[in-house]
C-alpha cells in the first residue's frame, strides 16, 4: 500500500510512450533498500501535491563537496513535512565523456554507487549536457562523488563558471565530421577545470564542439564559444555516385530539393548529368551533402569556425553566436593551443569587463564587437558581419590607420 | 585519518575513447557515407566498406536503475556492451552484424522503448526538470513530454514529415529548453507576488533589481520593512526576478500559462541558424495530461505535413509561404501581442509592398 496516493500522476503511466511514473513506483514498490522506496515514494507524493496545486515546492540552498564550490544543486523540499522522506534531495551533475560514449559495464558501476547512496534515477544527459543523478541528501552527496571520483568522473559546472561542455558524436560515427570534436572538447574544457569547480565568472560561459554547420550540438544558439567543423578546399563530389542519385531519385527531384535549395546557388547539373559546384561561392551549409551523403563530402583541408556569445533569452534577448574566427586549421598540438589561448583570452577579458550576470554575448552587445575583438585582439574581418555598418553616425578620424591595417594584414598573408 | 577530507581527483571531461564501440573506436574519422534503411536505424559505412548499423530508442529520459539495467542488458545482447547517447536523450546501440538489427528492435519494443527519431521524424521532446526538481518550475516537464509522445509516438516512429521536426519545452521563460522548430513554454501572464516578510533576508535586492530587464523593480520600505516593489505597468511578468529573490513568487496556478513557439533551426543548412516565433499563447497549464498544448502542437504538425515541401524545416516552410499563410492555414488567431517590442524589433516589421494576396 503506497503512502501517498498519486491519482493524477497514475494518468501518467497510460499511453504507449515510456513511463517515468512507472519507473519510479518500480523503485517504491520492488527496491529492497528503504532509504530508496520510502524516497521514490515521498517524492511521487510531492510530484502529486504540484499536479494538484500547479506550483513547483524545491528550493535552493548551499551544498557542496570538498574542495569545490560547484557541481552540485541542492534542493530541499519546502514542504518537507508533509513528504519527508525526500526533503534532501539534490542532483549531481557529472562531466558525460567526450561524445556520450559508455560501455554497459561502466553504466552498471554508476548504476550501483548510485543505488548505494543516491535515489536511483537518472539521466543521460540534462540540457546542461551533464549527467544528472537526480536525488541525494546533503551526507550522502559527499561520500557518491568520493566513490565515483575514484574511477574517473568529476563533476560539472554549476553557478558563474565554465559549464560542462558537450560535442556531437563526430568522427567515431559521422562522415560529415570535418573536426576531432572529441579532443577539441576534452582540449578545452580541461584546460579550464578549475573554472569549472569554482565559479568566479561574471555568468556562466560553455563550450560546444560540432563536427559540422548541421550543428547537431546546438553550439551556435545555445554556447558561449561555439566551434564548428567546416572546410576551406573544394568539396568532394563523386560524380558516378551522383549520376545513381540521379537515376534513382530523377532528375526533378535534384533540381529542386538540391540545386534550387543551395542557398548561394553554387549548384548545377552539367549537361553530362555531372554535379557542377561553384566552391568559391558555397557557404558550407551542409544542405546538398545531407541529401546526397553517398556523392558529396567535405573536403580535405578541415578545420573550425569558432563562433562567440550564443545565449537564451535572459536577460536582454536571445542571442546567436556570431563568427570570431571564420576558419581556424586543427592539425597541430600548436593549433590546438592557440584556440586554448584564445578562449583564456576571451573568458580573461569577459571576467574583467562583464558585469555580475551579464553573459559573454551579452557583453559583446553592450560594448560592440569592435571593441571586444580589440580586447581579445582578433582583428576585424569581413566574414564578421551580415552587413557593414548603415547608420552614419559613428566617429571615423582614424579611417587611414585602419585601413593601413587592413592592407598590412593582407600583404602578410600575402607573404606566409 | 579517516576524518580528514578527500581532495578531489580534478580530472574533468572523461576520455570517450575507453567507452566507444570498438567499430568506432577503429574508424574514428573513417567513415564515408550512411544510409537510413528504416525509421530508427542508420546504416553507416567506413571508407574500406565496413558497416556498422545503429539502432535509435527513445526512453523516460529519467531512467531508475532498474530500466538503465534493462537497457545495459539490451547492450550486452546485442551490441558488444557499448552504447551512446544522443544529445536528445535516446539511446542508440551500435550493431555491427545486419542479422542483429531486427530482434534489437523487436527486443527493444516487446520491452516498451519505441525505436524511431531518426531523419524526417518528430524526434523525442528536449527537455528540462519541471516540478520534480527544479527550483523555479511554473510546469512539469517529464509529464508534459509524456503526455505530448504519447500523441506524437506515430510520428517518432515514421518518416511523415517533409524534414525533421524538434520539439522542446520550458518550465519557464529562461528557455532550458532552447530553440525548436515547435517550442512548448510557460508564459507567466501576472506580476510577481511580493512577500515582503522575507524579502529583505532572502534576496540581495541591489542583484534583484539589477536582474530586471525592463527596469521595473525598485528597492522601497514596505510597512516598514526595507523591501522591492515592482512598476507592474512596466513589468513584463518574464520571472527573471524570482530566482534570485525566491519571496517574488511568479508561479500561479492560474495565471502561468504556457506559450508555443514555432521555427527554432540550430542547423546551418539552407538558411542561418533561426530563433522561434511566438504563435500561439494563453494556453492552459493542465496537467496531468495538458491537452489544449498537445492539440495544437498536432495542429501544426498536420498543417506543416500537408503543405511544406521535402526538406523544408518548419522556418523554411514558413519562410516560403509568409506568415500570414501560416496563420490562416492553422486557424491560430494572430494578436497585437505578435508584433515584437523588444530591441531589435523594427527588423521584424514588413518594410516593403510584398504582400501575398
Amino acid at each position: 500500500m503506497a503512502k501517498y496516493d498519486t491519482p493524477m500522476l497514475d494518468e501518467l503511466e497510460n499511453g504507449p510512450w515510456p513511463s517515468f511514473i512507472s519507473g519510479f513506483k518500480r523503485l517504491r514498490d520492488d527496491h529492497p533498500d528503504k532509504r530508496i522506496n520510502e524516497t521514490a515514494g515521498s517524492l511521487l507524493g510531492q510530484l502529486e501535491h504540484s499536479y494538484e496545486t500547479r506550483k513547483g515546492y524545491w528550493k535552493g540552498g548551499t551544498v557542496s563537496v570538498f574542495g569545490y564550490g560547484s557541481g552540485i544543486i541542492p534542493r530541499f523540499s519546502e514542504v518537507g513535512d508533509a513528504f519527508p522522506e525526500s526533503k534532501e534531495f539534490h542532483t549531481v551533475r557529472v562531466q558525460p565523456p567526450a561524445g556520450n560514449h559508455y560501455t554497459t559495464d561502466m553504466l552498471r558501476k554508476l548504476a550501483n554507487s548510485w543505488e548505494k547512496y543516491g535515489s536511483g534515477l537518472i539521466t543521460f544527459h540534462g540540457q546542461t549536457g551533464n549527467i544528472m543523478f537526480i536525488g541525494v541528501d546533503t551526507e550522502n552527496t559527499q561520500h557518491f562523488f568520493d566513490d565515483i571520483n575514484e574511477y574517473g568522473w568529476d563533476l560539472g559546472g554549476a553557478g558563474p563558471c565554465v559549464r560542462t561542455g558537450m560535442s556531437c558524436v563526430g568522427a567515431s560515427r559521422c562522415e560529415q565530421s570535418c573536426l576531432d570534436e572529441q579532443k577539441v572538447h576534452r582540449t578545452l574544457q580541461n584546460n579550464f577545470t578549475d573554472d569549472v569547480h569554482r565559479p568566479a565568472l561574471p555568468y556562466k560561459f560553455k563550450f560546444k564542439v560540432s563536427g559540422c554547420g548541421n550543428d547537431c550540438q546546438n553550439a551556435i544558439e545555445r554556447s558561449d564559444f561555439a566551434v564548428i567543423g567546416t572546410w576551406r578546399d573544394d568539396m568532394k563530389v563523386n560524380q558516378e555516385a551522383f549520376k545513381g542519385y540521379l537515376q534513382t531519385k530523377g532528375k526533378e527531384y535534384i533540381l529542386e530539393n538540391v540545386v534550387s535549395r543551395c542557398p548561394t546557388q553554387a549548384l548545377a547539373i552539367n549537361d553530362d548529368d555531372t554535379l557542377a559546384v561553384n566552391n568559391r561561392n558555397c557557404v558550407r551549409c551542409m544542405h546538398c551533402l545531407n541529401v546526397l551523403p553517398k556523392a558529396l563530402s567535405p573536403g580535405d583541408d578541415k578545420g573550425a569556425t569558432i563562433c562567440v556569445g550564443g545565449k537564451r533569452t535572459l536577460k536582454i534577448g536571445d542571442l546567436m553566436g556570431t563568427v570570431i574566427v571564420p576558419f581556424k586549421k586543427l592539425e597541430t598540438e600548436d593549433d590546438y593551443e592557440e584556440v586554448v589561448e584564445l578562449a583564456e583570452e576571451i573568458i580573461d577579458f569577459w571576467a574583467e569587463n562583464g558585469l555580475e550576470h551579464e553573459r559573454c554575448g551579452e557583453m559583446v552587445e553592450r560594448i560592440g564587437l569592435a571593441n571586444f575583438l580589440e580586447g581579445i585582439d582578433v582583428p576585424v574581418e569581413p566574414n564578421m558581419v551580415n552587413n557593414p555598418r548603415q547608420s552614419s553616425y559613428v566617429r571615423m578620424d582614424t579611417w587611414d590607420e585602419e585601413a593601413e591595417k587592413w592592407f598590412e594584414r593582407k600583404a602578410e598573408a600575402a607573404n606566409a | 585519518m579517516s576524518d580528514a577530507p578527500r581532495p578531489p581527483i580534478e580530472s574533468g571531461c572523461p576520455d570517450g575513447f575507453q567507452y566507444m564501440h570498438p567499430m568506432m573506436r577503429k574508424h574514428y574519422g573513417n567513415w564515408d557515407y550512411h544510409e537510413d534503411p528504416q525509421p530508427g536505424v542508420l546504416k553507416h559505412v567506413t571508407k574500406d566498406g565496413e558497416a556498422l548499423y545503429t539502432v535509435r530508442a527513445g526512453t523516460q529520459r529519467i531512467l531508475d536503475v532498474y530500466t538503465l539495467r534493462l537497457l545495459c542488458d539490451i547492450g550486452d545482447e546485442f551490441a558488444d556492451g557499448h552504447v551512446h547517447f544522443t544529445i536528445r536523450s535516446n539511446i542508440e546501440y551500435m550493431v555491427t552484424d545486419e542479422a542483429k538489427v531486427q530482434p534489437l528492435i523487436e527486443k527493444l519494443e516487446s520491452e516498451g522503448f519505441v525505436v524511431g527519431g531518426t531523419r524526417n521524424s518528430v524526434a523525442m521532446i528536449s527537455h528540462t526538470q519541471g516540478w520534480l526538481h527544479c527550483d523555479i518550475p511554473g510546469t512539469d516537464a517529464s509529464g508534459v513530454v509524456k503526455s505530448m509522445m504519447d500523441e506524437l509516438i506515430g510520428e517518432f516512429k515514421n518518416w511523415n514529415m517533409p524534414n525533421r521536426v524538434h520539439l522542446t519545452t520550458s518550465c519557464c521563460q529562461i528557455n532550458c529548453g532552447g530553440q525548436g522548430d515547435i517550442a512548448i513554454n510557460v508564459q507567466h501572464t501576472k506580476p510577481p507576488k511580493i512577500n515582503h516578510d522575507l524579502v529583505a533576508n532572502v534576496c540581495e535586492r541591489p542583484s534583484v533589481v539589477a536582474r530586471c530587464p525592463v527596469a521595473a523593480i525598485r528597492p522601497a520600505m514596505v510597512e516598514g520593512k526595507p523591501s522591492l516593489e515592482v512598476d507592474e505597468k512596466k513589468c513584463i511578468c518574464c520571472g527573471a526576478c524570482f530566482p534570485p529573490c525566491p519571496p517574488m513568487q511568479i508561479n500561479d496556478a492560474e495565471h502561468s500559462k504556457l506559450a508555443i513557439w514555432v521555427g527554432g533551426n540550430h542547423s546551418n543548412a539552407r538558411s542561418k541558424p533561426t530563433f522561434q516565433k511566438l504563435v500561439a499563447a494563453g494556453i492552459p497549464n493542465n496537467p496531468p495530461r495538458w491537452p489544449e498544448a498537445t492539440a495544437i502542437v498536432k495542429k501544426i504538425l498536420k498543417t506543416y505535413k500537408e503543405d511544406a515541401k521535402d526538406w523544408e524545416r518548419i522556418n523554411d516552410w514558413i519562410e516560403r509561404i509568409g506568415w500570414p499563410r501560416f496563420f490562416e492555414l492553422t486557424e491560430l488567431p494572430f494578436t497585437k501581442f505578435h508584433i515584437d517590442n523588444w530591441r531589435g524589433a523594427r527588423n521584424s516589421l514588413n518594410a516593403s509592398a510584398h504582400i501575398r494576396f
